[in-house]
């Protein structure tokens, strides 16, 4: 194990001499996937409770489809799959885009992890009380302060528990990176396994590693959810 | 010269008609009470002005300007120009049965939530309105940071009306103010209720409370199956009573 | 032909991917149970040893606990086998992905057997007590329905993230529905049209088993009222 520490520790955090791996790029993943899907999920989740059918059911067929898949495949249908297509290989702009891992590896991770959060938002935005809506007609907000002012903020704080679970999910689910030749943490650690036949320690770093960037995952949410709920905490007496 | 004046205004829900025609005068200072037992159509009424519920037919107007409406597919009323509702529901601020205090945010940021971000006031502003207001209805600094979770329903009943008198409102809407609070509690509301009243507040008041009907308010609606059966000063209603069913009403409520 | 004559191998492929997630869930399904009555029980080893698999299982990315338990547990039995003087045995993919899928979602669902033990309410169980039945009784007829109503939602969902998680046991090397599309797709040259169709294979499963379970919640919600909105 201190060997391969030794020899490895910079690679498994942020370089292997060449680019960026390992930590740095599972990071980078998650921060990025988690970012675009966030920003994306709140006008789709105010679609997908839209009384108008022509905005929820796309917004529904595209979660149902996003959620009701493995990750892992979804990333072969914009890696490989997009790839052997002859319109995407003939027009440069797509070209370009999808010969890069990185690119197929965001997309596929920001569209998954947008699917399963519009659904989260979705229903926290379903459960605000209907009194408070009410209140805020009553008080002569018009439909955009309505939504900014009251409902969203209101769902977000809501949603935290379940959200926090997602973004953990999302961490765990970076793993499959490696399969589109991205260098992140598994990718390091496979590499160092074939180098070293030390299955148990190459993994095990690993595993060491997701563990640590979990519990700081859960203490932060802990932290937030102290900040972001106190209006749901029982009274303190 | 009126504040409010509602005519003839009808609802129905499918083929049943919750208000056969119902129409209201407010002058300023006016304290009106709508009793009538439940199913009769007060709340309802209440909601319409304030088009919380769309009318099928009538007209309301708020200081002398009418509400354009028309007509939508449903065949009920909507206000044709949403600014017009906007600015017309921001001078009518309407207190809930069940407060609809907004859950996410501190007693203070309920006061100042709607003069920011409805009226364009500016935070400074919305905040010495909110405490000023807040200390009228008995609460101190301390519930400024609470969240309305955290309280008694007698006090988040208190916040709402400080809420809605934070927006210096024409008329107050009181949508039975006092039927979701403990028994004990009601008495704090109703004080706070009728230091308005005698500061010549316009207030409309669908209320269980004959004592507040009869002693605070300057005119009483008794409605019975969507319309008007009884009305008049508390006096006469009340001291001299015309209606059956208003007798009947009242001999009920007094067991 | 049907899918170009590579439909044979992409059913067979189908039929593996739905034994392994069945086979997985029966694993993970005994040691959720036995997980959670180790965390409810009194005795401390038993709650500290059963809280430190929950949370290190949850905590750590499931493909890397797949790869590390299987390359471990190779190398492990080739260590065996040379100090046996015996020929090296492979790890059968299969065998190893039911046990290590098992063994990871049997975290899951340790929580949420937890849970839905801790939902039935006391007085439940002490009036079994007080109507003179035994302990086991009391636990078969009064508790266990009642745990298995409280933790359907929770089984559900385990099992729809499990079937999607079986995705990642073509990385071992288990000829499942994955494996027989990336193949399929490579010998024919249709590369997108076999992701494709891997992916809507992995719908129809998701959604018949929504289906099914949203069955057995009405089933089995008898006698109990739903808030109504």
């Amino acid at each position: 194990m201190i060997d391969i520490i030794q020899q490895y520790w910079k690679a498994f955090l942020w370089t292997d001499g060449y680019h960026l791996s390992g930590l740095a790029v599972t990071m980078w993943l998650l921060v990025v996937s988690i970012a675009f899907g966030f920003c994306a999920s709140i006008p789709l989740a105010i679609a997908r409770v839209s009384r108008s059918k022509w905005l929820s059911r796309p917004v529904w067929l595209f979660s149902y489809v996003f959620r009701g898949t493995p990750l892992y495949i979804q990333l072969l249908f914009f890696y490989t799959g997009m790839y052997s297509l002859d319109i995407v290989r003939d027009v440069d702009i797509l070209n370009h885009f999808f010969r890069e891992g990185y690119n197929c590896t965001i997309l596929a991770f920001g569209l998954n992890t947008c699917a399963y959060t519009t659904e989260i938002f979705a229903g926290a935005i379903k459960a605000t009380p209907y009194g408070e809506i009410e209140a805020g007609r009553a008080y002569g907000m018009n439909k955009f302060t309505l939504y900014r002012r009251v409902i969203i903020p209101s769902a977000l704080r809501r949603a935290l528990p379940a959200y926090s679970n997602e973004v953990i999910l999302m961490l765990h689910a970076t793993t499959v990176a490696f399969t589109a030749t991205v260098p992140d943490i598994l990718k390091v650690a496979r590499d160092v396994n074939a180098a070293t036949y030390d299955s148990f320690d190459a993994f095990g770093l690993a595993a060491l590693i997701y563990l640590c960037i979990t519990f700081i995952l859960v203490a932060l949410f802990r932290k937030a959810e102290s900040k972001w709920l106190a209006h749901l905490r029982p009274m303190k007496t | 010269m009126e504040k409010l004046v509602v005519k003839d205004l009808h609802k129905s829900y499918g083929s049943h008609e919750v208000l056969k025609g119902i129409s209201l005068k407010a002058k300023a200072g006016d304290v009106i009470s709508i009793i009538g037992s439940s199913g009769s159509g007060k709340s309802t009424f209440l909601r319409c002005i304030n088009f919380l519920e769309k009318p099928n037919a009538g007209s309301i107007s708020l200081g002398g300007e009418e509400i354009s409406l028309q007509k939508n597919k449903q065949g009920e009323l909507i206000p044709s120009d949403q600014k017009q509702l906007q600015t017309m529901r921001s001078k009518l601020a309407m207190v809930f049965q069940h407060f609809n205090l907004w859950g996410h945010m501190t007693v203070l940021e309920n006061v100042i939530e709607a003069p920011i971000h409805v009226l364009g006031l500016s935070r400074d502003e919305a905040i010495a309105r909110a405490e000023k207001y807040l200390r009228k209805v008995g609460l101190d600094a301390q519930a400024q940071a609470k969240y309305p979770a955290h309280m008694s329903g007698g006090q988040q009943q208190r916040v709402a009306i400080a809420r809605a008198l934070a927006m210096e409102p024409e008329v107050m809407l009181f949508d039975e103010p006092t039927s979701a609070l403990d028994p004990e509690l009601v008495g704090e509301v109703l004080k706070v209720m009728q230091t308005l009243a005698e500061e010549g507040r316009t207030m409309i008041v669908v209320t269980h409370e004959m004592g507040f009907a009869r002693n605070v308010s300057n005119h009483v609606m008794f409605l019975h199956k969507g319309l008007v059966e009884e009305e008049g000063h508390p006096d006469e209603v009340f001291g001299n009573t015309k209606s059956e069913r208003l007798k009947a009403f009242l001999s009920g409520s007094l067991k | 032909m049907f899918l170009d004559g590579f439909g044979p191998i992409i059913l067979d492929g189908a039929w593996v991917t739905l034994e392994l997630a069945v086979m997985s869930l029966l694993v993970s399904f005994v040691i959720g149970l036995g997980g959670a009555g180790a965390k409810l029980s009194s005795n401390p080893l038993l709650k500290g040893i059963a809280t430190l698999y929950t949370t290190l299982i949850r905590g750590v990315p499931d493909l890397v606990l797949m790869l590390l338990i299987f390359y471990s547990l190779q190398i492990g039995m080739n260590h065996l086998t040379e100090w046996q003087g015996m020929e090296q045995i492979n790890l059968n993919p299969f065998v190893s992905g039911v046990f290590t899928l098992g063994f990871i979602y049997g975290a899951y669902f340790t929580e949420t057997f937890r849970g839905a033990f801790l939902s039935v309410p006391k007085g439940q169980i002490e009036a079994g007590i007080a109507y003179g039945m035994s302990s086991w009784q009391t636990f078969s007829r009064i508790q266990f329905p009642q745990v298995m109503r409280f933790a359907l939602p929770g089984i559900s969902n385990n099992w729809q993230v499990m079937l999607k998680a079986t995705a990642l046991v073509s990385i071992i090397g288990l000829s499942d529905v994955v494996k027989a599309s990336i193949d399929a797709g490579k010998s024919s040259y249709k590369v997108f049209f076999f992701t494709v169709v891997a992916g809507a294979i992995y719908l129809i499963l998701t959604s018949v088993s929504s289906l099914v379970l949203m069955w057995l919640e009405r089933r089995y919600s008898t006698g109990v009222r739903e808030a109504e909105l």
